[in-house]
């Protein structure tokens, strides 16, 4: 047990100690917010940019008045006595950055519609002068049709529906888009963690074996004290990297509105974040009920037991692997390839899972050992009955001890021998044979 | 040397991989304090033996007794320091955490293992390389690192598989006289070798392992005086010309100032001496020329290819 202790100990402080680890643990999340907050601001900054617009309207269809909003920098100038083939060459040389072309309207129904522009435009100016038409249209309509506007708007109707889910907790509010968004999240987190890891246990597996270090090492301690020190040692660096990144994250959350005051409020408005697509129902606050109507207890609980059962399941696989190659990279690839599969089909199932989380391959999915850590949490935003819950627990754990038991005899005999390249009927015979 | 007891006995031990008979009944026994060696070509099935003895294969069958009791993996890897023939060390880790995590994997304290890392470190002059990385090092001098790390929990048995591999004359003359003197500490070591030379002026014993059996057995003085062919090296001032033939001994070969020749059965060194010496040659040295090992071991396997591929290496 001690010499399992200190295995752990230097799996764990090699590799917490390397610049590598400190760099990638602090510079991802903010290399992820970083990236995030130079869309945001480089999208919200590009719509605050003073656009110069030339409208060619054949359609007559503003009448040569376009109103805009107070805090709107653009500026639209009306175009005359040119047609859009021979103005679109000259339009950025004479200073506008768009160049909007209403062709004439058919019979009163919009016809070709087109805007001009030097790079792809940016989406919140496209939905503003999308709204801008689409209001134009309407209120020559109203006009033919002889309606009043003040009529017309409260005539028209604008519904949200509200999921209330029926629990035995009594009633929630419930948001189909945030169950998916972090059913989908949680998966595929898992996914990642698990082939992250996996190949790092392999990659530290093959290294011992290339170096020779494992025979001094196993006349010391037992081949199983090395594969299963090596396994939790660095299960603890992934902990200890997800604990990090978690605070930086949310240290990083308080922050940024700090320094970038205006960048969230642009997410407040509902119309913003509808146009760049965001979470499905554009209102934050049901984002955050949403949020709330989820078990987060149950989803974080489960969490990190997936995480845990699936990556020593998973670890003890990959470190079979990394005993059995030799120095040869290419047949790393090769043999990794029957542990990654399942990996892979867990993924498949999961995304199925997500959509129709009660149908019988998601629930076959999520028992299976090798793939229920991932398709499991592709169910788990959506009531999972206790029972698959608690089967599901019950396969991984028999799982884990049963493919720990099968990897350890391979890992045992194929850890000494160099130079050689072992075939599936030699493993085979290993896993068969009496100990 | 007076040895008290054996500090190891192997009895009929076996292992077979697969269909190939690795180990194939080998007894020999280890006395207390002596210098081992275990000879043999490569692939003859020592690294094998080694690793029965080191607890890291289990034998399929035979008895492998330490220190007069059944011998218990867990328990008497502790008392043992291996260093395989496959050097292996941890390339990116610094050198003195190095020594300091396979020293308390045997066992050893924090402090204990400190004190006896800086012990070493001192006696072998490798004090600047503590921060240091196995990769910045040559092969000689993580050669010097794998011995100290195997005898750093001065282990009572050491076995050390070709330990002068890839060292140089200086630096194996230092392993060297570091296993003398743990031999003589009281230390038992056990020195797996294919080169035959190496193992002449420094062990006691030696067993000799072809093809996984154990061809011969014995001290290195003993097993010399048992094969040798009775051959002389006489020199002479100047070239004795022809020497006629005669009942004593004969000319197995002949140099511009020295000749080898093969006393005949029932003749006596004496008897060659008196005979030149009659014929007024004048002669400045005599010795007995006794076989290497290496000679030995290739009239043992004698008609096999391998005898022909070491021939060729004596060559």
């Amino acid at each position: 047990m001690n010499k399992i202790g200190l295995i752990i100990e230097r799996e764990y402080m090699t590799r917490v100690k390397r610049k590598s680890f400190l760099l990638t643990t602090i510079l991802v999340p903010i290399v992820i917010i970083g990236f995030y907050a130079v869309i945001i601001a480089v999208s919200i900054s590009g719509e605050s940019n003073t656009q110069q617009v030339a409208i060619l309207d054949e359609a007559n269809l503003f009448n040569g008045v376009i109103t805009s909003a107070k805090n709107d920098k653009t500026t639209y100038t009306f175009i005359h006595n040119e047609t859009e083939q021979s103005f679109k060459n000259k339009y950025s040389k004479e200073g506008y950055t768009l160049f909007l072309y209403i062709s004439p309207f058919k019979n009163d129904s919009p016809g070709q519609i087109k805007v001009h522009s030097q790079a792809a435009m940016n989406i919140f100016a496209k939905s503003e002068l999308e709204k801008k038409i689409n209001d134009a249209v309407e209120k020559k309509r109203l006009q033919l049709a002889n309606i009043d506007p003040a009529i017309y708007k409260t005539i028209k109707a604008d519904v949200d529906i509200e999921n209330i889910i029926d629990s035995g907790k009594g009633e929630k509010t419930g948001v189909a888009g945030v169950a998916y968004a972090v059913s989908f999240i949680a998966g595929i987190l898992i996914y990642m963690i698990l082939l992250i890891y996996g190949t790092m246990v392999m990659r530290g597996v093959m290294e011992e074996k290339t170096n020779r270090i494992a025979e001094v090492i196993v006349s010391s301690a037992k081949p199983f004290q090395l594969m299963m020190g090596k396994i939790i040692g660095i299960g603890a660096v992934g902990l200890t990297q997800f604990a990090i990144w978690i605070v930086l994250m949310g240290t990083l959350q308080l922050i940024i509105p700090l320094i970038f005051p205006d960048l969230f409020q642009h997410f407040s408005n509902p119309e913003i974040t509808n146009a760049a697509g965001q979470a499905g129902s554009g209102k934050l606050y049901i984002l955050v009920e949403g949020l709330h109507s989820l078990p987060i207890l149950k989803i974080v609980f489960c969490f990190i037991f997936y995480f845990l059962g699936g990556y020593m399941l998973y670890a003890a696989l990959f470190a079979a692997v990394g005993s059995v190659v030799s120095e040869d990279q290419q047949e790393a690839q090769q043999l990794v390839f029957p542990v990654i599969m399942p990996l892979i089909l867990g993924f498949v199932i999961m995304t199925k899972a997500i959509n129709s989380p009660d149908s019988g391959l998601a629930i076959f999915g999520s028992l299976f050992p090798l793939t229920s850590p991932i398709v499991m949490m592709g169910r788990i935003a959506y009531d999972v009955p206790w029972w698959q819950l608690l089967l599901s627990m019950i396969f991984l754990l028999l799982g884990f001890l049963f493919f720990t038991w099968l990897t350890a005899k391979i890992y045992r005999t194929s850890i000494l021998l160099y130079g050689k390249k072992i075939t599936w009927k030699e493993m085979w015979k290993w896993l068969i044979r009496k100990t | 040397m007076v040895f008290m007891q054996n500090i190891l006995e192997v009895n009929h031990l076996k292992k077979s991989f697969a269909t190939q008979k690795a180990v194939d009944d080998v007894s020999f026994n280890i006395a207390e304090g002596s210098i081992f060696g275990m000879l043999g070509p490569n692939g003859a099935g020592k690294t094998t033996l080694l690793r029965m003895i080191t607890g890291i294969f289990y034998q399929d069958e035979g008895t492998i007794t330490f220190d007069g009791t059944p011998f218990n993996p867990s328990k008497d890897i502790m008392r043992i320091g291996y260093m395989p023939e496959e050097r292996g060390l941890y390339k990116k880790m610094n050198i003195g955490d190095q020594a300091l995590y396979l020293a308390r994997l045997k066992g050893l304290s924090k402090k204990d293992a400190l004190e006896k890392i800086r012990y070493w470190f001192k006696r072998l002059e490798m004090e600047s390389w503590w921060n240091k990385k196995v990769q910045d090092l040559s092969k000689g001098m993580s050669q010097k690192l794998q011995f100290v790390t195997t005898i750093l929990h001065d282990p009572r048995l050491i076995i050390l598989d070709e330990p002068f591999s890839g060292l140089d004359p200086l630096n194996a003359n230092l392993i060297k006289d570091e296993i003398f003197r743990l031999a003589k500490n009281g230390r038992t070591i056990i020195f797996s070798t294919h080169r035959m030379e190496q193992v002449e002026e420094i062990c006691d014993h030696i067993i000799l392992i072809n093809k996984g059996s154990k061809i011969l057995d014995g001290s290195v003085k003993q097993v010399k005086q048992d094969f040798k062919e009775n051959q002389f090296k006489v020199g002479f001032e100047k070239d004795p010309g022809e020497i006629e033939e005669n009942d004593i001994f004969e000319i197995v070969q002949h140099d511009d100032d020295a000749i080898v020749l093969k006393i005949h059965e029932g003749y006596r060194p004496h008897d060659v001496l008196q005979y030149l010496l009659a014929r007024k040659h004048e002669i400045v040295a005599f010795h007995e020329i006794l076989p290497s090992l290496n000679e030995i071991f290739i009239r043992l396997v004698e008609g096999t290819p391998l005898a022909r591929q070491f021939n060729i290496i004596d060559a």
